[in-house]
């Protein structure tokens, strides 16, 4: 079978087409989406999240404004939902979900880990997340650390900005951004060394 | 419009109960008091949106709930971050203490 002359790729043709006809989007809006699409992966996510434990006015920026951050790092948002950034400090920890599909920060995060979009994770998530997070992936949230489970559940997308870890003094942002796992951007790890 | 720290209701309504509905305001928050942290911005409504109808843009609240208000909970200072449309919010009354 030729797999560029399938049913679907003759669809995919067709609805491309139309909507250039119809003027709804352009051909080069497309190609933009596409190479977005195929840019987007947690290495983006940890780039901002090194920049903003080494740049102080960044990190504000990030706590303020996530969409413009992520455009400071030259990662496209037009046409993306608003991101915003939650930070993790030494009296609350945040856990992002979506109880009600699967809404991830995708421009900066890429595609969810497959896990994300269960209804296992998402029951478990707003039901009883410290057992879960301590279950799964051994992270152990202590009882004076306020658990904030943000469900998003509209437009925004949410990442979260994790503690920098103790050992890192000195590090540079590049070296920094190589610790930092997608776990760790929706709360589920904590960055380690 | 609520203002940050303005105490809340999220309305307990059912409209899915009347026939197919799109609706962004989970079970578990429906009846539940809590409080406005922001005004995240104004969105097209997607109970409208997701039907191809007309879509007027609404508020859009992140909403603190304390986890015991909707479960018991043991740790009773953790707490639920969630984006509610306006027009799901009416005003609310603080629990009172102990309750």
């Amino acid at each position: 079978m030729n797999i560029l002359e399938t049913d679907g790729e003759r669809l995919l043709t067709a609805v491309r087409s139309l909507l250039e006809q119809k003027g709804i989007v352009s051909p080069l809006e497309v190609r933009e989406r596409i190479e977005a699409t195929d840019k987007a992966s947690p290495g983006q996510g940890a780039r901002m999240i090194a920049r903003a434990w080494t740049d102080p006015a960044y990190r504000a920026l990030m706590l303020n404004d996530g969409t413009k951050a992520a455009e400071a790092m030259e990662i496209p948002m037009r046409g993306m939902p608003p991101l915003g950034v939650l930070e993790n400090t030494a009296e609350v920890h945040n856990l992002v979900v979506c109880t009600l599909c699967s809404c991830y920060p995708r421009a900066v995060l890429g595609y969810p880990p497959f896990w994300y979009k269960s209804a296992a994770f998402r029951a478990r998530a707003i039901r009883d997340p410290r057992e879960l997070l301590a279950s799964e992936w051994k992270t152990i949230v202590p009882d004076n650390v306020k658990l904030r489970v943000v469900d998003s559940t509209a437009d925004y997308r949410w990442m979260v900005l994790p503690m920098r870890p103790a050992g890192t003094e000195g590090w540079d942002a590049a070296r920094l951004a190589g610790i930092v796992r997608e776990g760790d951007m929706i709360g589920v790890t904590l960055p380690v060394i | 419009m609520f203002a940050p720290g303005a105490v809340v209701r999220v309305k307990d309504a059912w409209p899915e109960a009347a026939g197919p509905a799109q609706i962004r305001t989970p079970y578990y928050v429906r009846g539940a008091v809590g409080e406005v942290v922001r005004h995240l911005g104004d969105f097209p409504n997607p109970e409208d949106l997701a039907f191809g109808r007309p879509a007027e843009r609404r508020p859009l609240y992140h909403v603190r709930l304390r986890k015991a208000v909707l479960w018991a909970e043991p740790l009773a200072d953790d707490e639920v971050l969630v984006e509610i449309f306006g027009h799901w919010l009416e005003p609310g009354k603080s629990p009172e203490p102990g309750e």
